[in-house]
């Protein structure tokens, strides 16, 4: 077991290598730099700014001196934000971040499950259509437009809850709803059509036949073995609450780190865009051992090889 | 073939034919400012309102179809075809190389596709074209997939060793038999495929990165009116709900395609 989760974390390094690698070199062919602005710096200015983020230094050495930093956990300092380093930058918004995904993968994982049990277990049902109805709306709705529907409803029509920033619980709840919403349908999907499966199995016949009671065959058999393809998704959906997180705090105005690597893209800020791919790599990357681990725990036929 | 699926093939035939026709069915130009009419709520005149310049929002609207609908249906089908060689010779040559290939397509699935458009865009710059190049290079990965499994699953029918021993070549059995065998599938993921592609598009250029104006998508339509959506929301109304209604209409054609074509299969 230990060499399986030593050998997924070993797996993760030539990922994140690869995409350092990369980031770096998107970073450095791309034409304009950081401090083309559209004042012209004074050329003795420039030179002494380019030298001190070592941008005259020749190209391999400068990602030798990155991939050296890499290694000590630095990731350099902001062009934009003068005198502030990526890393604090990031100590600041990731936790913001967390909170955010933490909350809306409660929300995603308890509804997507619930209603897709229900679903699942009465199928062919008004709830069963609704949980379906519900999931197709999910996957189309984009988060943006979820966004402006709950703002205009629940901040402007009736004022109840607060359209932007970051001050405690009140403000967790629209973007939560909003980020969380299409995985919540995905998983709803999902539990759905592998309990329609697995119910359908001959072991739960066996179970019924033996006369079991219904509802210990629902919770120990049925929902047992259908929470497995629920798990694997897991890996994937970390994705999408990564790519929802720029929209949401977009759109919130949070201050989190979807938000500052927008600005990032926007400004040119290279360091700050690479550093946070960097760290959203580790967190797809980690999550998905994770996500591997949790599933060989549940599957002992799968051997962690 | 049920009843969801059709409406919402007519329904995007409607509106990709009118944004074909835009030039002659919009009631205005897309760009007309008129200062006596600015930030005007749905009327006759004005089905949808007007913007902040005083421009008919329909007509933007109608526009707007022609770049969100086209980068749609482009992406999906470079997507295609790139996508189809990749994972075509992939699966087919089977073995080494074939893992050797989904490796590199292992790092890009896994990677979050707006994080790579955005990457993408950073260096080609902003734009239709850059757009396009950006969700296509992420595009592919999917179909590539597909077809590696497709093919790994046909070429262990009997017909391709019969086709072989009839002396056909690579070129051929690939092309002629095995390659029509995987339609059914390819349709289905390619009506996601354009689905997902105007859904990264419009949030793109809802967050600022996307297009840049006088061109509008429906994106970009709803971003501009984001910043007074309090007193106007109908500005992000419209462009929202046509979004959400292509979204709809593409993931129930979708849907009803791979029940169509894979009856074995209920979801």
């Amino acid at each position: 077991m230990i060499i399986f989760i030593l050998k997924r974390l070993l797996w993760g390094v030539p990922v994140l290598l690869t995409v350092a690698t990369l980031t770096f070199a998107i970073m450095h062919v791309v034409p304009g730099g950081p401090f083309d602005r559209e004042k012209r710096l004074p050329p003795e200015i420039k030179a002494n700014v380019e030298a001190k983020y070592h941008l005259d230094k020749p190209i391999y050495k400068q990602y030798l001196l990155y991939l050296n930093n890499l290694m000590k956990g630095n990731l350099g300092p902001s062009y934009k934000y003068i005198g502030r380093d990526v890393n604090e930058i990031i100590k600041d918004t990731f936790p913001v971040s967390i909170q955010l995904g933490v909350f809306s993968l409660l929300i995603s994982v308890v509804t997507g499950i619930c209603s897709g049990i229900i679903a699942g277990i009465n199928s062919d049902t008004v709830w069963d259509r609704l949980t379906i109805l519900f999931a197709t709306i999910g996957i189309s709705l984009p988060n943006f437009i979820l966004a402006a529907l709950l703002i205009l409803s629940f901040s402007h029509f009736y004022k109840i809850l607060p359209p932007a920033l970051w001050e405690g619980w009140r403000h967790m709840i629209l973007p939560s709803i909003t980020l969380g919403f299409a995985p919540a349908a995905y998983i709803a999907r999902l539990t759905r059509s592998s309990i329609i499966d697995v119910i359908n199995r001959d072991y739960i016949r066996t179970a019924r036949a033996k006369g079991l009671r219904y509802r210990n065959i629902i919770f120990k058999h049925v929902l047992k073995n259908s929470i497995m393809p629920v798990v694997t998704i897991m890996g994937p959906l970390t994705a999408t609450f990564v790519t929802g997180s720029f929209v949401v705090e977009y759109i919130f105005s949070i201050p989190g780190m979807g938000r500052f690597f927008i600005t990032a893209v926007t400004n040119r800020d290279y360091p700050m865009i690479m550093g946070v791919t960097l760290i959203y790599t580790l967190i797809i990357v980690l999550t998905n051992m994770v996500v591997d681990i949790v599933y060989a725990f549940l599957d002992p036929r799968i051997k962690y090889e | 073939m049920n009843k969801s699926a059709i409406i919402s093939c007519l329904f995007l035939i409607i509106v990709s034919t009118s944004s074909l026709l835009s030039p002659w069915i919009a009631p205005y130009p897309f760009d007309l400012q008129n200062s006596d009419e600015l930030l005007q709520g749905p009327s006759l005149k004005h089905i949808m309102g007007t913007d902040k310049l005083g421009r008919d929002l329909f007509s933007r609207i109608l526009y707007g179809a022609r770049i969100s609908i086209s980068v749609g249906i482009l992406t999906a089908l470079s997507s295609l075809i790139i996508g189809t060689v990749y994972g075509g010779v992939s699966g087919y040559a089977g073995g080494r190389i074939d893992n050797f290939m989904m490796r590199a397509v292992d790092v890009i699935y896994s990677l979050p596709d707006l994080l790579m458009i955005i990457l993408i865009t950073v260096i080609i710059g902003r734009g239709w074209v850059s757009i396009f190049l950006a969700l296509s290079i992420v595009g592919w990965v999917t179909v590539a997939r597909l077809i590696r499994g497709e093919l790994l699953r046909l070429k262990e029918f009997q017909f391709v060793e019969s086709v072989r021993a009839i002396g056909a070549g690579h070129m051929r059995i690939f092309f002629i038999h095995l390659l029509p065998n995987t339609i059914g599938p390819l349709i289905v993921t390619l009506t996601f495929r354009c689905a997902s592609a105007i859904l990264s598009e419009s949030t793109l250029s809802f967050i600022g990165l996307g297009l840049a104006p006088p061109f509008a998508s429906w994106g970009t339509l709803a971003n501009d009116g984001w910043g007074s959506v309090k007193f106007y929301p109908h500005l992000t109304i419209f462009p929202g709900t046509a979004i959400l209604l292509t979204m709809l209409a593409l993931n129930f054609l979708g849907d009803g395609l791979r029940d169509a074509f894979d009856p074995h299969r209920k979801v």
